[in-house]
């Protein structure tokens, strides 16, 4: 019998009686990050991190939640499991997971990049590794984030120049924040959807030290917002929510638009490959970093980056299917995610 | 590449020209849909750019393609090579990327050079003409340093030209109007003079566009006027003596010219295709001297228009057989005289252009040129009902002209209009998917699809166009979902999407399981109301064969 076992309910784990971000409802859940692909309502049991708590909490509701800090160790039924930084979003974790001395561990979704919120990936040693592959082709190698913030910097203010609204997409649970961090000086205010205005709050009550952003309600003047910077999420674009910025620019943080496809498909003014996944490089150095025997790859490129491991002697590499990959970058399209993100 | 860097280098690009303003121009372009935003792009590179660049801009955006210095699959080698990866993860990645040049771009390592070499345009393009007949081993070489100095965009604008595949979505209309802020010519002056046979290695901008001409170009075509749709009933159009109405035939628009006692033919592409025509030849004793005529290539037997599929046959092959010949007999139908004794007629009415070409054709009586007769009708509803028997005589439908029009530059509205019939419709379900290019790489859009053959699925087309993008995203995740199994960069699925396929011909083909060939197949509808076994059979397509295809 495996520690772990891919189940038509999730990731479980037998022996401990738990499940890792199962999609269907379960006694007892360890929770990666509170992304909703990972983090599913309906079940009696939530293990998650302090700072995934309150972003559970606003998703959804209350709970039996109980929360751990990174590095402390649960014992469950004999099972040891800890938590470890995964750098994706805040509170995002890897659920390390020991028993008679066989280590497994579950990536959830992770980047390698310090983003100054998420804490710092730290590969975990192991015997098997279970790793997403959201960006496991070698077309996907990010820049340094100092320079494409600079980048979005400028293009912010070449917006103001011509009097035109910044409006920059980004994923409400993550990368708005990430985003806000290093824009937060280039405009007397910074305005956002409300989406990304609850989970502010949301982090704000915890005592987390955001910068301060107006949240865009149906009386904020028009005025008001000329050659400002607007934050919202990708299912905003295009809505009618939009026309009150005009003339705007639109701007679109995300992974895919590495590729000029992407881009032109969704008729953006300007796209930023700023992700919270490793690209191909972060994902092939923190393989090697775990020294795992074998290799587990969901959702992503699964197929090409299993087939790669294998035959470049780095793991003995498999497959697997899951139902992540419908939240944040995860999913290309917006389509998909529309519902999920106006909370 | 990725836009954010692209947009960045734009300011520094514009300061240094050379290849990287022309890759921040090809960049402007592709990303925007505005008419507006393109046309400021150009205007602002015809203004910045260096005469010779100049050039070979308007060449590369009308067609005029530089020749391919390499195939893609050496190039491919070689990046696979320098970026250390297997061919299969090359091809993965360009399945994913859906363009050759920009997955080239992607994957190789970093520059030695940070800032470029600051190359121009034509030194590129003048190199590769240089390097085109000599030793892989110097090309190779060539592409490899020209790599190693550029940056993204550089590359990936580099990467097109070498392959021959640079396509960019500008009109003519746009890079004439671009012109007119930069030249003292009118915009109609402009499109006749960048039409036609020039080099642009050895033609000069002053040449081409300065106030005087300096040598007179023989063979030079005169700029299309094409027609719109007509959506509204032809009634909308008011009185019908106003109009004229004609057959819309089905081949390929062309332009017939003598000037000089040479006889030169054109396709609306630009492509000059006199060679391909034998028929044509005794034109050039037939016609009088100095005349310009529009008209439709078409294959035609005693007067009368066969299948465009019999055109198929010659087309794109270098030797034309004798059996081509007699099987596909080529005519020119004329449609319109736009130089009559070296004279430019475009300015001049329909009725008028009309009567002279009846008073030229009549004295030429040879079955490779005809004027098609005009409809005549007197109501719009008797029009419509003859409208109906169009695909009997292989025609598409029905043109109308305004009989006081004069011969316009472009597509544009008002004076002339197209009233085609409706296309041809039949059920099917989608069995195989591939990734489509451009705006849709990384998407499922291109699909196969089958009709039934008892409990067979014998597939009979392919189409990539007709859904909204929400739609294509939807089949997109059904592929990714239901996919049965991988053979390269095809996809098997489960038959279970049903979609009405809509075209505009059908002919027998034996190159295709089915024993057909569409013309022009699109989804026209996503049958969400349909199930598997309520989509046609094969006897249902032969019967269509049957009827329309002979």
């Amino acid at each position: 019998m495996n520690l772990i076992n891919f189940t038509d309910k999730g990731l479980c784990c037998p022996q401990g009686d738990f499940y890792i971000d199962p999609w269907k409802p379960v006694d007892k859940a360890i929770i990666t990050h509170a992304h909703s692909d990972h983090a599913y309502a309906g079940h009696k049991y939530y293990l998650c991190h302090h700072h995934t708590k309150p972003l559970l909490q606003l998703r959804l509701g209350d709970n039996n939640y109980e929360s751990v800090e990174w590095g402390e160790t649960i014992t469950m039924n004999g099972v040891k499991v800890s938590l470890h930084p995964a750098g994706h979003i805040i509170g995002s974790s890897q659920i390390r997971v020991e028993y008679k001395g066989e280590v497994w561990v579950i990536s959830g979704d992770y980047k390698t990049e310090d983003d100054g919120l998420s804490g710092k990936f730290e590969p975990i040693k192991c015997n098997t590794f279970i790793t997403e592959s959201t960006f496991g082709l070698p077309i996907y190698k990010w820049k340094p984030q100092q320079e494409i913030f600079e980048n979005i910097i400028n293009w912010i203010s070449r917006n103001k120049e011509n009097g035109k609204t910044s409006v920059l997409l980004a994923y409400s649970l993550g990368k708005a924040q990430r985003v806000l961090q290093h824009i937060k000086d280039t405009t007397q205010d910074i305005y956002v959807h409300g989406a990304i205005w609850n989970a502010h709050e949301a982090l704000l009550n915890v005592g987390w030290n955001l910068p301060v952003v107006k949240r865009i309600t149906p009386d904020t003047p028009k005025e008001a917002l000329k050659g400002t910077v607007v934050i919202a999420p990708p299912s905003a674009d295009s809505s009618p929510w939009m026309k009150k910025f005009h003339p705007y620019s639109v701007g679109v943080c995300s992974g895919w638009m590495q590729v000029r496809g992407n881009a032109r498909r969704r008729n953006v003014d300007a796209g930023f490959a700023l992700s919270d996944h490793a690209d191909w490089e972060g994902l092939l150095q923190s393989i090697k970093a775990t020294q795992a025997e074998r290799v587990f790859v969901t959702h992503g490129f699964q197929s090409a980056f299993s087939r790669y491991l294998n035959e470049e002697g780095i793991a003995i590499a498999a497959e697997v299917k899951t139902e992540y990959g419908s939240e944040d970058e995860e999913a290309p399209k917006q389509e998909v995610d529309e519902t999920k993100d106006e909370l | 590449m990725n836009e954010q860097e692209l947009h960045n280098e734009e300011s520094i690009a514009l300061q240094s020209g050379g290849l990287a303003m022309f890759a921040a121009l090809v960049i402007q372009i592709s990303s925007s849909t505005k008419t507006n935003d393109k046309l400021d792009a150009l205007a602002e590179y015809f203004t910045l750019a260096d005469d010779k660049d100049k050039v070979w801009v308007i060449a590369i955006f009308s067609g005029r393609r530089p020749k391919r210095i390499v195939s893609s699959t050496l190039l491919a080698e070689w990046c696979t090579a320098l970026a250390n990866i297997p061919s299969w993860l090359f091809l993965e990645s360009y399945s994913t990327v859906g363009d050759l040049g920009e997955t080239i771009a992607l994957l190789l390592p970093d520059p030695v050079i940070k800032d470029g070499r600051g190359e121009s345009l034509s030194y590129y393009l003048k190199k590769f003409i240089e390097i085109e007949k000599q030793d892989e081993l110097v090309r190779k070489q060539f592409i490899i340093d020209s790599w190693q100095q550029m940056n993204h965009a550089e590359r990936f604008v580099f990467n097109k030209l070498i392959t021959g595949s640079f396509r960019i979505g500008v009109s003519q209309k746009i890079i004439v109007n671009a012109l007119t802020k930069v030249v003292s010519l009118s915009s109609s002056v402009i499109a006749h003079r960048i039409s036609g046979n020039w080099d642009p290695s050895t033609i000069s901008f002053n040449n081409m566009l300065g106030d005087e001409v300096v040598d007179v170009d023989h063979s030079k075509p005169y700029p299309f006027y094409l027609a719109y749709a007509l959506e509204d009933e032809p009634s909308s159009l008011g009185d019908p003596s106003e109009w004229q109405a004609e057959w819309k035939w089905d081949g390929i628009r062309g332009q017939m010219i003598k000037r000089n006692n040479e006889l030169f033919v054109w396709s609306r592409g630009e492509e000059l295709m006199t060679e391909k025509f034998p028929e044509y030849i005794i034109l050039k004793d037939l016609l009088p001297d100095g005349i310009v005529l529009d008209g439709e290539i078409i294959p035609a037997e005693n007067g009368k228009p066969l299948p465009f599929a019999a055109l198929q046959t010659r087309i794109g092959r270098k030797n034309i057989t004798k059996k081509q010949l007699t099987e596909a007999p080529i005519s020119f139908f004329v449609y319109d005289l736009l130089e009559y004794n070296y004279e430019d007629w475009r300015e001049r009415s329909l009725e008028e252009r009309r009567n002279k070409m009846e008073e030229i054709l009549q004295k030429i009586n040879n079955n490779s040129i005809q004027l098609p007769p005009v409809i005549k009708f007197t109501q719009w509803d008797d029009l419509a009902e003859l409208r109906k028997t169009s695909r009997e005589m292989n025609s598409e439908g029905i043109m109308l002209k305004r009989k006081n029009s004069i011969y316009q530059v472009g597509r544009k509205r008002g004076d002339w209009w197209k009233w085609k019939i409706d296309a041809l419709t039949i059920d099917c379900v989608m069995i195989y998917a591939q990734k489509g290019a451009g705006r849709r790489s990384n998407l499922y859009t291109a699909y196969t699809f089958a009709v039934k053959d008892g409990d067979q699925l014998i597939p009979f087309t392919r189409a990539y166009s007709g859904l909204t993008d929400k739609e294509f995203a939807q089949v997109d995740n059904f592929v990714k979902r239901n996919s049965l199994e991988k053979f390269g960069p095809v996809r098997t699925v489960k038959p279970e999407l049903v979609f009405e396929i809509a075209f505009e011909g059908i002919a027998a083909s034996n190159r295709h399981k089915s024993g057909v060939a569409l013309r022009f197949p699109r989804m026209s509808r996503w049958r969400k109301d349909k199930k598997v076994d309520e989509i046609n059979t094969l006897d249902d397509l032969k019967a269509m064969l049957n009827m329309y295809g002979k």
